[in-house]
């Protein structure tokens, strides 16, 4: 069979929607149409069915009670709603949130966004590897701390935080703890109990399901989570989520993780065997370096830097036949090194000459082999045109030269 | 049994043409729009073109729609902005808004933050307009009027131009409630005087979960969601990109035959009103039904009795879908703020009911809801 191109290994940005998630969501565009809080009729009744439903496969997934799931119409929302939410709802105990510097731009800004308030944020460091330091974390808490936001998957380079510990420091000083899975949920087991989550978010269209669509779990034992609403309406989602009910995204939203409950486990193991063969293959490149923690990593992604390479010709290099990004598609129109990857201590020519891999359901062995092969040649044939790569070549230390200033 | 769908105040089916628009984004077409690569690129391309359909059929500029993901969101957004970003200090309401509305200048208030005044109605449920220039006159903090265009119970409609000019008069902002009125009524934004308007897609036969908000361009706010920098920096978040999409198309389906369908729709309202009134004893229309009404909705009172009091019950029963008020409070089962707004004291002994039409519905459909009244009256 030819191969079809673009290929997309942009699945951190966005996934392609699984046909059967489409198929479950259809009636609901046009048969099925009621509104989900109409009391009065059937078609109100088919409709709250379908989110009743939903609200359970969503809860399934991540080992939740059916009453913690609150739909939302994204992972940013659900930032918002957690972060804005404890902090207006805990305000009496405290005004202190403890986050880290690799967060995405919607908890980043959402904590911005708090400090205006008068809130105090802490924004951790993280190593080398990617990884948030414990004892650090631990010892950033004060008694005035209301809140750790800590992400579970790393968008750019796929670094799993320690959830586990992390959560068992907040529980051991009464700190909720909000997490960011939007990257992990339907990719690897997450559960909330296991896992010590208090509250968390994620989105539909990063799991093979609709955009406009994602979920907040809020806890409701042990403790008990509340959140104040940042949206006041009709009191929909138990009051902490005002507005009419997007049916059938929701319904998409609670089929596409049944079908990552089913296939998550098979897929991460297709797909870790495909990253790896693609990893392998860039890395027999010279001077080319992983990104992060590769332990500690999301199965199906690989952010690998290729030294001696402008990024910008990397990217138009095969950016007709391979669609993937170089930093994180919220931000990679720009030309800005990505934030994530400075805070791993990367320079500006490394972070510059970094690629992002994010495979998916959809990749064939057959795109990574033609990926291997385009990537390859073009960091070749950029090197080969590089004068900073001939002195490098030649034994020259860079770092040793005294660069003059025009 | 063959359903009767009365109730598309509350949502409406989605138009098959607007499916169809919406499919490719739904299966092909997927690519978030901030990439840059050609999937990105088409998916942004998308966007702008529906944002430019609905500022041309809205007759504002593209860069004064923001999509959003509904009615409720665009109202806070445009609540809050006023408050926490153009200094108002003070907000006159009615007593008739939708609870996005209510809900948001009460919690508002509870919080101190600002000075809520609840303008007077008159016998037909208007704004009371004197009533509402001399709150305006007498209010010496920058004042946010938010003001419904169509209510949604019982249909009345709004003098937008007649409440703008007093905004301008005074220096206020003015917020219109339009979730009704969007892809129900001939918009000319550039001439009115109005700040902020909203739209929801699932009231004109376009999808759940994206709306519109409209921000006039004389006015700089602040986003109510942050994070990435979609939309221009005033939403975060990934683009419901068919959900938009779709809210294009069915605004232009609903445009292009607004004449037809409206004149189509008002004469089932009429007819409906006409039969009711003189089937049955006792009973009235709610709010200025024959006067300045949105042609969709159609609210009357049946006295209350033991056979009245199952009404939205046994219609059910029977295939047909009403509603006793607004969907999202349709499950309380007494009677709405709105009815006991306007008919106060009054309200007890009535059993409202809403019959809100669309192009999908018929006369025939009237008839057979009429007898069915018949029996169970």
């Amino acid at each position: 069979m030819e191969l079809k191109l673009p290929i997309y290994l942009d699945n951190n940005a966005t996934t392609p929607m699984d046909p059967r998630v489409l198929e479950a969501m259809l009636p609901y565009f046009t048969e099925k149409f009621g509104n989900a809080a109409s009391r009065s009729h059937a078609f109100g009744w088919a409709a709250e069915e379908a989110v009743d439903y939903a609200r359970e496969q969503v809860a399934k997934l991540i080992n939740a009670d059916p009453k913690e799931i609150i739909f939302t119409s994204g992972a940013t929302e659900g930032d918002n709603l957690a972060i804005k939410g404890v902090f207006e709802m805990y305000a009496s105990k405290g005004n202190h949130i403890i986050t880290c510097v690799t967060e995405h731009k919607a908890v980043l800004d959402t904590c911005k966004h708090i400090e205006k308030q008068g809130g105090e944020v802490t924004y951790l460091p993280v190593q080398e590897n990617g990884l948030v330091d414990l004892a650090e974390l631990e010892k950033a808490i004060t008694s005035k701390t209301i809140l750790i936001a800590i992400m579970y998957g790393n968008n750019e380079v796929g670094v799993i935080q320690p959830v586990r510990e992390i959560s068992a420091i907040a529980r051991k000083h009464g700190v909720l703890f909000f997490t960011d899975a939007t990257q992990a949920v339907g990719k690897i087991p997450v559960d909330v109990l296991a896992d010590g989550i208090d509250l968390m978010t994620f989105s539909g269209h990063k799991m093979y399901g609709p955009k406009g669509v994602g979920a907040l779990y809020v806890r409701r034992k042990n403790p008990r989570v509340k959140v104040t609403a940042q949206m006041d309406g009709g009191g929909h989602e138990r009051g902490m989520r005002s507005g009419t009910l997007n049916v059938p995204g929701i319904v998409g939203l609670g089929k596409a993780c049944e079908i990552c409950m089913n296939e998550m486990e098979e897929e991460g193991k297709r797909l870790s065997i495909l990253r790896d063969k693609l990893q392998n293959g860039l890395m027999a490149l010279e001077e080319a370096y992983v990104n992060g923690s590769i332990e500690h990593r999301l199965p199906h992604v690989a952010n690998i830097s290729f030294k001696y390479v402008e990024g910008e010709g990397l990217m138009m290099g095969f950016n007709k036949n391979i669609a993937l990004s170089s930093g994180s598609a919220c931000t990679s129109a720009s030309l800005e090194p990505s934030y994530v990857l400075k805070a791993l201590g990367l320079g500006d020519d490394l972070a510059h000459s970094s690629l992002r891999f994010g495979l998916g359901r959809f990749t064939t062995e057959e795109q990574i082999d033609y990926t291997i092969k385009a990537v390859s040649e073009t960091v070749i044939k950029l090197r080969e045109m590089s004068p900073l790569w001939e002195m490098f070549k030649e034994g020259i230390d860079l770092n040793a030269i005294e660069w003059a200033h025009h | 049994m063959h359903r009767i769908y009365f109730d598309n105040a509350a949502t409406t089916a989605l138009a098959p043409e607007v499916l169809e628009a919406m499919m490719p984004f739904l299966t092909e077409k997927f690519g978030n729009p901030s990439s840059i690569y050609s999937y990105g690129r088409e998916s942004k391309m998308a966007i702008e073109a529906a944002r430019k359909t609905v500022a041309r059929i809205l007759n504002c500029n593209p860069g004064e729609i923001f999509f959003t993901s509904g009615g409720t969101e665009s109202s806070n957004t445009a609540i809050n902005a006023s408050v926490n970003d153009l200094g108002c200090k003070h907000i006159i309401t009615s007593p008739i808004e939708h609870h996005a509305t209510l809900h948001t200048v009460e919690n508002l208030e509870k919080k101190g933050i600002v000075r809520l005044s609840i303008v007077k109605l008159t016998d037909k449920g208007h704004i009371d307009m004197a009533d509402l220039e001399s709150l305006l006159a007498n209010s010496p903090e920058k004042t946010l009027v938010t003001l419904m265009h169509a209510n949604n119970e019982v249909g009345n409609i709004l003098d937008i131009q007649a409440v703008g000019e007093l905004c301008k008069k005074y220096d206020a902002i003015f917020h219109s409630d339009t979730v009704q009125t969007v892809g129900h009524y001939p918009f000319d934004l550039k001439n009115t005087y109005v700040h902020f308007i909203n739209g929801a897609g699932h009231k004109f036969h376009g999808p759940k979960g994206v709306g519109i908000l409209y921000v006039n361009e004389n006015i700089q706010i602040k986003p109510l969601i942050n994070g990435g920098s979609q939309e221009r920096n005033m939403r975060a978040g990934t683009e419901n990109l068919y959900g938009i999409v779709g809210f294009a198309k069915a605004l232009e389906m609903a445009t292009e035959h607004y004449n037809n369908d409206s004149e189509y729709i008002r004469g089932l309202k009429s007819y409906m009103a006409e039969q009711l009134t003189h089937t049955f004893a006792g009973v009235s229309c709610n709010g200025d039904t024959n006067g300045r009404s949105l042609y969709t909705v159609l609210n009357v009172s049946f006295p209350k009795t033991d056979k009245t009091d199952m009404l939205l019950f046994n219609l059910d029963m029977a295939g047909i879908c009403v509603s006793g008020g607004s969907a999202c409070s349709s499950g309380a089962s007494s009677v709405s703020h709105v009815i006991k707004a306007l008919y106060n004291g009054k309200s007890e002994t009535m059993v409202p009911i809403r019959f809100s039409f669309s192009k999908q519905n018929t006369k025939e459909e009237v008839d057979a809801v009429i007898e069915k009244l018949k029996d169970l009256i």
